[in-house]
């Protein structure tokens, strides 16, 4: 489908961002937002054998074992999603977009800003990363996902890896279940 | 009563920044006092005409806290409201953490509409340090930056931006010095760059330290700093040696020497002795040159304030300002009391 050009209004923002892209275009961004579906399936298979190898983690130190786990984090998904490392990653929640790319940083849905053509306010060339994450969601079977209210970033988690973080939460929900089980 | 009530506080008297009492209380000679109000966690504000009210007649202006520490309380643009509703004269505390260059600006003129003629710049303990480290910190401006955006605001009547202001702020510039913190032989370095920068008075960290003090002032003296900006040392008492103990080790940048630990923990009423210290100290820096004033940091301690600043004679005979109450109130007051008792009589 062919892009609508921007419809032409008054509104004339200063030609300065506080984002600084890695990249001029988005193909990649936007292509795995497309691909949202395969990306559940792949994340989820992911969080399984993360969850699998807790016991290694847990033997190695979950301390020792985030820097190296982290780089890896970071550069598969800075590849894929434009991540930024906020290290509380929602991109299962959104779409798999990644909410840290609007510039304003809103976790909980789109701002009353968005361009007619589906671009962001801020960067008029950028197409709105809610409006992506809208459509990725509902791609994927979870996709009520979106609906769930995030709680405000901790900025004392960011450069941390998110995939550490939800395997020990995971593993310890899982351990205290079976305690209650017994 | 005294001649100070009858000065005219609408106009800015020649040569001031600010209509502000401070400013003519230290551009007069007279040694000064402020104190620091413990910022309620609550939206009532009789909690701050209350916490206000113990200072009364005893200091010539009051800081209200922007968020110390990083720990969440009533904001400091708030209680300077509330504060100049009843007279007093607040030193509102910005901090750079928490807000960027739009915010702090409007905040100024806000402030400022309300009548606060004081503002101290900070840049703020970092968010760690509080109750909600999880926060993103802000710290658009630094200290030096905001001192310079607020001048050129006042003096020169623009924002940053250099868009105009119509009727600028008009506010009495301060900023904190830390002479007990490293790298010392910098310190009055840094000093000199805020006055150039915009500071007209300085209110420095707990000083527990008078030798340490005296090194620093000599120094600033000897620069001529102590004649382009008022130097007012912070003072405070000490609950306990246990209290010391733990400020030395969880408050950033205060510095507690052994000695004062150890002579809390020889005393039989540690609360006293924590007081008649800081009365000492007092004393001690009233005579160093280069010193205008005092500030007293009492916290949780607000109620001994007073008796500190009586016992400690650094006022001499001078009374600072206090508040009266209006003949026209209780005259309202005992009207609608007696309105109140007929309504009564007639109920029965």
């Amino acid at each position: 489908m062919k892009k609508p050009p921007a419809p032409v209004t008054a509104y004339k923002p200063s030609d300065t961002s506080h984002v600084r892209r890695q990249r001029a275009r988005y193909s990649i961004r936007l292509w795995s937002v497309r691909r949202a579906r395969l990306f559940e399936g792949v994340y989820n298979a992911l969080a399984d054998v993360f969850l699998k190898l807790h016991p290694v983690w847990n033997a190695i130190g979950y301390k020792r074992v985030e820097y190296p786990v982290m780089l890896v984090e970071k550069s598969v998904k800075s590849f894929l999603f434009d991540c930024r490392m906020c290290g509380q990653c929602a991109l299962s929640d959104t779409g798999m977009s990644c909410p840290m790319n609007c510039p304003k940083q809103l976790r909980n849905g789109p701002c009353g800003g968005v361009r007619a053509n589906g671009n962001c306010e801020v960067e008029p060339d950028m197409p709105c990363v809610w409006v992506q994450a809208w459509q990725g969601s509902q791609r994927m079977h979870a996709s009520d996902n979106i609906l769930k209210v995030q709680k405000p970033v901790d900025q004392s988690l960011r450069n941390s890896s998110a995939w550490l973080r939800v395997t020990a939460r995971k593993a310890a929900e899982r351990d205290a279940a079976r305690e209650a089980a017994q | 009563m005294n001649a100070e009530s009858y000065e005219d506080y609408s106009v800015v008297p020649e040569g001031h920044s600010s209509r502000g009492r401070l400013e003519r209380i230290l551009r007069r000679g007279e040694f000064a006092i402020t104190a620091e109000l413990n910022p309620p966690d609550s939206a009532d504000p009789n909690e701050v005409y209350e916490r206000g009210g113990v200072f009364d007649g005893w200091v010539d202006g009051i800081n209200a806290t922007d968020g110390s520490g990083a720990n969440c309380h009533m904001s400091s643009v708030g209680i300077c409201a509330l504060l100049t509703r009843v007279g007093y004269a607040p030193i509102m505390q910005i901090s750079c953490r928490d807000r960027n260059r739009i915010a702090i600006q409007g905040d100024v003129l806000g402030a400022a509409a309300m009548g606060v003629s004081n503002i101290l710049c900070l840049t703020g303990d970092g968010v760690q340090a509080g109750d909600q480290p999880g926060a993103k910190p802000v710290f658009d401006f630094d200290c030096m930056s905001l001192l310079e955006t607020i001048r050129t605001m006042r003096d020169e009547g623009r924002f940053l931006s250099g868009r105009k202001i119509t009727d600028p702020p008009r506010v009495f510039l301060g900023a904190a010095i830390n002479p007990f913190a490293p790298p010392y032989d910098f310190r009055p370095l840094r000093l000199k760059k805020k006055i150039e920068a915009g500071a007209q008075f300085v209110q420095s960290q707990y000083c527990y330290d008078i030798p340490m003090l005296k090194e620093y002032m000599k120094r600033v003296c000897d620069m001529g700093l102590h004649e382009q900006c008022y130097i007012l040392i912070g003072v405070g008492p000490l609950a306990s040696a246990k209290t010391a103990r733990w400020i030395r080790s969880n408050v950033p940048g205060v510095h507690i020497p052994d000695a004062i630990i150890q002579r809390l923990e020889g005393a039989e009423n540690q609360k006293q002795e924590g007081k008649r210290l800081c009365i000492d100290l007092m004393q001690e820096i009233r005579d160093i040159e280069g010193v205008s004033g005092i500030h007293v940091m009492a916290y949780r301690q607000e109620e001994f304030v007073a008796d500190i600043v009586h016992e400690s004679g650094v006022l001499k005979d001078r009374r600072p300002w206090r508040r009266e109450l209006n003949p026209g109130d209780a005259a309202a007051i005992e009207f609608a009391e007696r309105e109140a008792e007929k309504l009564a009589v007639a109920d029965t």
